[in-house]
């Protein structure tokens, strides 16, 4: 707490929610914008400030005095994530880096200043890169302190050392932003930063509390708190150039074997395990590749070989697998590839089951199970999660054998299976959709990809149709599937109606559904749709 | 004394075996089987390195995909990893009901002309590998999976006509409850299994099981939100239960005199 604070230099870029909502929505800064919260304007463009709107105004009351207003909403995310790339653009002119908050950032002035000649020459040269590399205005100002670089920075001042006190005596209390505060002292007659920082200590404590206090000291020039510098994420991504294009799968996968092992030592030299990775390759005709593939326990360097194989293997050769979603044949041969560990987390925070069940038995299959993906491709081996839906098929999502296992969407949790075993206990109470309208179990055991088409005659003959208030014209009495025979119907319920997603035209659905039982023992679910009968999946 | 020592230490080397090595005699030898199934099993259960073939269903006796679902279920819940290879038709809500543990069930939906290669690469890792046999098999293939199921410890479950299994499983028929003319719903089935097979499973035997059984329909599941208040039916009276599923169609085709729970 002794001596005076660190000399700071802060980077200010004035109304940054409006150029964030620029940089990631692409509306345009130049026009009148302000971005709201809560019904209240938080930050507003140049031109709409010209136009009379200002912080803190409602916004029926700022497009009253703007009416050609664009409103955007506030969104912090959206912020933080456009002020990274200025970060990163700072952090390659000067190092140790604070983001005070989305829009400016700190750093201790004595590095740069040094080594660019002089603090107004590095505040110049940092204002200029970031102005080169990211087309963002910014601000710099250079002052004792956090507290006291902020405000300088408004005005691109350089406070000279020691000269905090007096810069901050003549700004207005505002300037603290507290506003209960601020009210309170403008009332009490204190008008200045100057006024406040000359009242005694020990009765700001008393008289205002701790945040008092804090202001207060703030408001003297003694800001001691220490800048907490980020930390650059560290660089795990490996590269490879190829002199000589790689046009062959073998050679391919023998350049992806070494990335593959250089990427893994990386890793472990940090302590950290892949569980994302992002595979990337360019051609010499400047035709890129791109994959992410997702893994749920560890990659290691033989799983990322084999999945740098896969993509390259399908690449290369054109068509493997099923699946017409394949790029097209690159031109020329492969020049450069990189993997970009996306995911990774501690290695430590990994560990096997104590009690073998994701011990060795799950390692054996994972080999078998792999050993088949590489014989059939990556999305011949798949598993099953359940998730919500009306139809027996909505309800399944296949993922590749190694991916995730998400469901597409939320459903119910399994039911208790068997009669002794206790239901489970709830988990973190996620909002599960109630999918009304889905079938009750016993689940069909048999479901068709594409259903059968079908016939339902009454006992007559006629077709059975189901009208738009779903009555049913008479009772189903034989079935007709695809050019079969004619089968006797013993026992139907129905129709159950499903309308799903009528909001989106494309892929709305309405059908009505049926259960039926056959003569010979069969149980069968049917669905009319648009008057044709369907075999949607069999109760086998 | 000496002499003692080394009969005792013949006689416990049949017993004595390091802790890394396979478990050649122990209760994992074999699989557990659901209660009502394991009379049909020559061991009472999955018999690792067994064919255990189960016929394809025919008209008038369907069953057999439920059949394979019951027989994979106690299995799958005590640990052991499935692989179910070209049936494409798989429902998976079903092996859900089942008791089958999906993240431990692998499917392999199209083999395609590379059906042994696969087969034998499952056999390798998986406990309990079920395939559709395609229609063309030749004898030495079937006879070579069969050894290496054998060789490798697990149980391999043909799904179609398979000779020189060691039991075969068939559906001979299958009756549903629960469905009448324009009401009520599929509930459960009673399906007679048959089996023959060689050695100790020579007899034939026949069961009848409750496949899926109604300890799932039973419970009725209590969807989120309030408009749904359908409970439990009595535990051993007729009642038809009407889900919110189903509630409004089947309250206006309702003609016999039931009750109805739930919101009609």
């Amino acid at each position: 707490m002794t001596g005076a604070p660190a000399r700071t230099l802060l980077l200010w870029c004035p109304d940054w929610p409006v150029l964030a909502a620029e940089i990631v929505d692409g509306v345009p800064a130049t026009d009148p914008v302000a971005v709201l919260h809560a019904n209240r304007v938080v930050a507003c463009s140049e031109r709409a400030r010209a136009e009379g709107v200002r912080r803190g105004l409602r916004k029926r009351e700022a497009q009253g005095r703007c009416p050609q207003l664009t409103v955007v909403d506030h969104d912090p995310g959206r912020d933080a994530r456009a002020f990274e790339p200025v970060v990163a653009a700072v952090e390659e002119v000067a190092v140790g880096v604070e983001v005070i908050r989305p829009g400016a950032c700190a750093l201790a002035a004595r590095g740069p200043s040094r080594y660019l000649g002089g603090e107004e020459a590095a505040a110049e040269r940092i204002v200029e890169h970031v102005a080169q590399s990211c087309a963002v205005e910014s601000q710099v100002g250079i002052a004792d302190g956090v507290f006291a670089a902020g405000l300088a920075a408004r005005d691109g001042r350089v406070v000279p050392p020691g000269g905090a006190p007096e810069f901050l005596a003549a700004l207005p209390v505002e300037a603290l932003g507290r506003p209960a505060l601020t009210d309170l002292l403008r009332r009490l007659g204190v008008r200045t930063l100057g006024d406040f920082a000359a009242l005694p200590a020990g009765d700001v404590l008393a008289r205002f509390g701790f945040d008092g206090a804090l202001a207060h000291r703030l408001a003297a020039g003694r800001d001691h708190r220490p800048l907490a510098v980020r930390q650059p994420p560290a660089d795990l991504t490996v590269t490879a150039e190829y002199d000589e294009p790689i046009d062959r799968v073998d050679a391919a996968a023998f350049a992806a074997r070494t990335l593959a092992e250089q990427l893994h030592e990386r890793l472990a030299a940090y302590g950290l395990a892949c569980t994302r990775l992002g595979i990337e390759a360019v051609t010499a005709h400047g035709q890129e590749l791109h994959r992410v593939w997702r893994h749920d326990g560890l990659l290691t360097a033989a799983a990322i070989a084999d999945r740098v194989r896969w993509q390259l293997d399908g690449w290369l050769s054109g068509s493997n697998g099923r699946g017409g979603a394949r790029p097209a044949r690159p031109t020329a041969g492969i020049i450069r590839l990189r993997l970009v560990p996306d995911g990774v987390l501690a290695q430590a925070g990994l560990q096997p089951g104590l009690w073998g069940e994701t011990g060795e038995e799950r390692e054996r299959a994972h080999r078998a199970l792999s050993r088949v993906q590489g014989i059939l491709g990556p999305e011949a081996v798949v598993t099953t999660v359940l998730g919500g839906g009306r139809s027996p098929a909505d309800q399944v999502r296949l993922v590749p054998w190694g991916d995730e296992r998400l469901p597409a969407r939320l459903g119910e949790p399994p039911l208790p299976t068997g009669p002794g075993e206790p239901a489970l206990p709830a988990g973190p109470a996620a909002p599960v959709p109630p999918w009304p309208g889905r079938l009750p179990p016993p689940a069909p055991a048999v479901v068709l990809p594409t259903p059968f088409l079908a016939a339902v005659h009454d006992a007559t003959g006629e077709p059975v149709v189901v009208n738009a208030r779903l009555a049913v014209s008479a009772a189903p009495a034989r079935l007709v599937v695809g050019t079969g025979r004619p089968v006797e119907i013993v026992g139907w319920a129905g129709p159950w109606p499903v309308d799903e997603r009528w909001w989106a035209p494309a892929e709305a659905r309405r059908r009505a559904r049926f259960q039926v039982c056959l003569v010979d023992g069969a149980a069968l679910l049917l669905a009319v749709e648009g008057g044709q009968w369907l075999v949607e999946a069999i109760y086998d | 004394m000496a002499g003692r020592m080394v009969v005792g230490s013949a006689a416990l080397a049949e017993l004595v075996r390091p802790a890394s090595a396979p478990d050649p005699a122990g209760g994992h030898r074999v699989l557990p089987v659901r209660p009502e199934l394991t009379g049909l099993l020559p061991n009472r259960g999955l018999r690792r390195g067994s064919t255990i073939a189960v016929g394809v269903g025919q008209p008038g006796r369907s069953g057999g995909t439920s059949l394979i679902l019951a027989l994979l279920a106690e299995a799958s819940r005590a640990g052991s990893w499935c692989a179910v290879v070209g049936v494409p038709t798989f429902g998976a809500g079903a092996a859900a009901e089942a008791g089958i543990a999906l993240d431990r069930l692998a499917l392999v939906p199209h083999p395609g002309p590379e059906w042994p290669t696969v087969v034998a690469a499952l056999i390798d890792g998986v406990d309990v590998v079920v395939t559709a046999v395609p229609a063309t098999v030749s004898a030495s293939v079937a006879n070579r999976l069969a050894a290496r199921a054998r060789q490798r410890g697990s149980v391999l479950v043909p799904y179609g006509r398979w000779d020189g299994a060691d039991v075969t499983l068939q559906v001979v028929r299958g009756v549903w409850e629960g469905l009448g003319p324009g009401r009520g719903r599929l509930r459960r089935r009673e399906v007679t299994v048959s089996a023959r097979g060689r050695g100790a499973a020579a007899r034939p035997k026949e069961i009848k099981v409750w496949l899926p059984g109604d300890e799932l329909t039973r419970v009725i599941p209590r969807a989120t939100g309030s408009g749904s208040g359908s409970g439990r039916s009595g535990a051993g009276r007729l009642r038809v239960v009407v889900s919110a599923a189903a509630s409004a169609p089947a309250a206006r085709s309702r003609r016999g005199a039931f009750t109805v729970v739930g919101p009609a």
